[in-house]
């Protein structure tokens, strides 16, 4: 594959591109699979670049990491089922409650919506892959190395324990003398690594890779969360990273920033982690929300209502988002004013919120629902979100929130908007994509099951932490006395959580079965509107045979809606295959701008991903030598990734070459 | 729409200057990275305005040297559009010239700057000041080292021919990055050394 790529550079500089149909069997479309196609055993399995193959990568991956969290939950719940239970040390419980929040909130809710999108943002914009191949494997490696990193010191007994935002001065070397913290800290670093560059890519796809024809107004609403959520993790990630580095910094080095003694402020590590911290809730609940504005519609057989305003409010959602991180510091004795203007611009935050609620309900009224088992879990997430939703604005209201603070109302309405915002959707996903990832459906029967099991479950399990939080209870203590009147809530919620963990059993052995013995899926077995069902199931290595023309937002439904005036082409295309080739459109009309080359399968991204992880490590364990060393690895490995490579026309040829193009 | 896509127009292929991929990603690179800076002012502003502790410690900083040396890099940053221009007018040899008096120049703030480092009377653990003082000018020191090796690997392929006024992405998107490097710069310097003037 390699070879048909070397042996044909094209070092045309421009031209026009062929336009033409390349149906499957086509000499075209076998040489579009041998350009595409990764090699087979463990070397395509290194060295992949293929967006789907990331994209399924990150899903396996974040969903064992919520089986961890949720296993650990578990074991918390056997522990608060009753009181003065001595199942687990209160050391021990501390350092589960934190990987739990660590594994969740960082390993699991925004890695499975990146999964989603790596997959499906090409195959939804009608491209061959992302704008950056190489830097989406780097983003999936450093993630799965991070993982390890975070849970590294797990099995010692040594695991972060002071809560998943960590406050100072209880994270400082004083009061936290072991490893334990700077896992946490280093590890936080190195996964922000991996979200930086994954949101950079997919920025650089949204305004660069869509098919010609799919102006801004036309793409998918998942494009839109997810975008919305890359944006905001480019300006909010390094705030946390730097908070983690200078935690490190003031823990390894003896700098003074979160020292009291030395005039070091605490409340600064408060404010540099909700600045980053507020905005991360949207960027794990968009895309999700981007999930079911998709699917949803395809079950209610109508367009979403109000595109337009949907795609507005995620975007206005993010950027009031950035403006209310005062909100989780009501209670640390900042000025009034300051509690007033965040009070109130949280409460605004729920008018964007509310409008897609108001969309998805109207889509749902003026639709023709079909209740399967995709259509239960996104309306499911409907009620979820407005009952999390309501908490939340609840605590917005800053008097309530003095009396609610740190106790498990707040547990009970973070789990809502999680688990209701995230999870609800990412298995209705899971269930709706399914075809498209593995080419088979799953059942529908045991989908169900695990719906009502889920959701009876999660209902039972969190809405009593509601009314253990208004009886007084704090989160985080590891037990509690008989008299304190917590014990039948407590009892409740232990049950619901085995409840709903058995409904994600259900799921898993849906998955298991339905992989095996599942119905062949057609290419669009849903009858949806969005591009990726015009690919097989599962799509090739190229994706497009040839690359569409779009002309409206549903390209697939075009003949009963009558949008607009003209018709997407879907046969008809660009057949651009001298080379792993793709269009590049401009930002906002997506009028064809470029041939972008795109690169061949590289072992560079797993090798910086690998020193990378390697030279944190060295600085955990204090080896200097090591860490300098891996350094230069990572700088030489990017080195050989960036030198310029004729095949990619990245520079000029020095040798001259006939220049006449093969075509296939 | 499909209809008004002019289906005949020829395309360049390949990284081409400001439509390749690189340059819109090392774009967004310079704004998480800007990001980075303006929490690190933030940082330093915040415990500055909190703070009971005499501020700068050691008293108004001088300006001359820090001064000499924020002209430097910023000639540094005309030279490297110089080179960028050299090549797009098909002068090789002047691109390599103007490319390699930027390295220079920025060797040389390095040089100055370990030299204002080492007259301090204070390290990064002596106090809060000292602390806030090492960690931003360490990140920006950093990311002067990253860029010149960033400036030095252009020199090599620029005189290894790889690029001529057809493709040269690599220089303007390098280019780009120090150019991002020089005007943090300026706010890491007016926040350390002209903002004590102000209270």
């Amino acid at each position: 594959m390699t070879d048909a790529a070397e042996s044909s550079p094209d070092l045309n500089f421009t031209r026009v591109p062929e336009v033409g149909c390349a149906p499957i069997g086509s000499a075209a479309e076998i040489r579009l699979a041998q350009l595409w196609e990764s090699a087979p055993g463990w070397r395509g399995w290194l060295s992949t670049v293929d967006h789907k193959e990331i994209g399924l990568r990150y899903l396996v991956t974040a969903f064992i990491f919520l089986l961890m969290g949720g296993i650990e939950a578990l074991i918390m719940r056997v522990q608060l089922a009753s009181p003065n239970q001595t199942l687990l040390t209160p050391e021990q419980y501390s350092q589960l409650f934190t990987m739990h929040g660590v594994t969740m909130i960082f390993l699991y809710s925004l890695p499975i919506l990146s999964g989603f999108s790596n997959y499906l943002w090409p195959l939804m914009l009608g491209s061959r892959d992302m704008a950056f191949p190489r830097l989406n494997a780097l983003s999936y490696w450093i993630f799965l190395f991070a993982g390890i990193f975070l849970y590294s010191s797990f099995p010692l007994g040594e695991a972060p324990n002071a809560g998943w935002f960590n406050y100072v001065p209880f994270s400082g070397l004083e009061y936290n003398t072991g490893p334990n913290i700077d896992v946490y800290a280093l590890g936080m670093v190195l996964l922000g690594i991996s979200t930086t560059v994954g949101a950079i890519n997919f920025v650089v796809t949204l305004f660069r890779m869509r098919a010609p024809g799919m102006s801004i107004e036309r793409v998918p609403i998942l494009v839109w969360g997810t975008l919305t959520a890359s944006v905001a993790n480019i300006f909010a990630i390094p705030s946390v990273s730097l908070a983690f580095f200078l935690l490190w910094l003031d823990r390894q080095v003896g700098t003074h920033f979160f020292d009291v003694v030395n005039g070091g402020k605490p409340l600064l590590w408060q404010h540099l982690f909700w600045m980053f911290g507020h905005p991360w809730v949207y960027a794990v609940v968009l895309p999700a929300m981007g999930i079911v504005s998709d699917a949803l519609p395809t079950f209610c057989r109508r367009p979403l209502v109000g595109y337009s305003a949907v795609a507005l409010s995620t975007m206005a959602t993010m950027l009031l988002g950035f403006g209310v991180w005062i909100h989780h510091m009501f209670a640390t004795g900042l000025p009034t004013l300051a509690l007033s203007f965040f009070g109130a611009a949280s409460m605004v935050i729920s008018i964007p919120s509310a409008v897609a609620v108001f969309a998805w309900i109207a889509t749902i009224w003026l639709g023709r629902p079909v209740f399967n088992t995709p259509f239960l879990f996104f309306a499911g997430f409907v009620l979820l979100f407005v009952i999390g939703g309501l908490s939340g604005v609840m605590t917005a209201a800053v008097p309530l929130d003095f009396q609610l603070n740190e106790t498990y109302f707040i547990v009970a309405h973070l789990h809502y908007v999680l688990l209701g915002i995230n999870v609800f959707p990412v298995i209705g996903g899971i269930y709706y994509w399914f075809p498209k990832f593995f080419g088979r459906m799953m059942n529908e029967t045991l989908g169900k099951w695990s719906f009502w099991v889920m959701f009876i479950g999660f209902n039972l399990g969190f809405f009593p932490m509601h009314v253990a939080g208004l009886l007084g209870m704090p989160r985080r203590i590891y037990t509690y006395a008989p008299n304190m009147g917590w014990s039948t809530v407590n009892m409740v919620t232990s049950v619901g959580s085995f409840v709903f963990a058995a409904g994600i059993l259900i799921f898993l052995v849906n998955i298991v079965v339905s992989l095996k013995r599942g119905v062949l899926a057609a290419p669009n077995p849903w009858d949806a509107p969005t591009l990726e069902w015009a690919t097989p199931s599962p799509p090739p290595a190229y994706n497009f045979a040839v690359i569409p023309f779009i002309a409206s937002r549903h390209p697939l439904w075009e003949d009963r809606l009558d949008e607009g005036a003209g018709r997407s082409s879907l046969e008809r295309g660009y057949l651009l295959m001298e080379g792993r080739e793709t269009i590049g459109t401009t930002p906002l009309d997506a009028i064809p701008d470029i041939i972008l080359k795109m690169p061949e399968d590289s072992y560079t991204p797993f090798f910086v991903g690998l020193f990378s992880a390697l030279a944190f490590t060295g600085l955990l364990l204090h080896w200097g030598g090591f860490t300098v060393l891996m350094a230069l690895a990572c700088s030489l490995s990017l080195i050989v990734w960036m030198w310029p490579r004729t095949a990619l026309v990245q520079r000029a040829p020095y040798i001259k070459q006939d220049t006449g193009a093969v075509h296939g | 729409m499909a209809e008004a896509i002019q289906l005949d127009k020829p395309l360049p292929v390949g990284s081409e200057g400001k439509r390749s991929g690189g340059w819109w990603g090392v774009l967004a690179l310079i704004v998480t990275e800007g990001s980075l800076f303006g929490y690190l002012l933030f940082t330093y502003f915040y415990l500055a305005s909190q703070t009971e502790q005499h501020w700068p410690p050691e008293g108004l900083p001088s300006l001359v040297m820090p001064g000499v040396n924020t002209l430097i890099l910023l000639t540094s940053s005309v030279f490297v559009w110089a080179s960028e221009r050299c090549i797009r007018r098909r002068q090789l040899h002047w691109s390599l010239a103007s490319m390699a008096l930027a390295f220079i120049l920025g060797v040389c703030f390095v040089v100055i700057q370990f030299h204002e480092w080492s007259i301090k009377t204070y390290d990064m653990t002596s106090n809060l000041y000292g602390s806030l003082y090492f960690t931003i000018t360490g990140f920006h020191m950093l990311h002067v080292l990253v860029g010149l090796i960033v400036l030095l690997i252009l020199l090599l392929w620029t005189a290894l021919g790889y690029f001529d006024d057809r493709r040269y992405a690599a220089v303007i998107i390098g280019g780009l990055y120090w150019h991002f490097v020089d005007v943090v710069w300026l706010f890491v310097f007016a926040t350390l050394y002209l903002s004590p003037y102000l209270y």
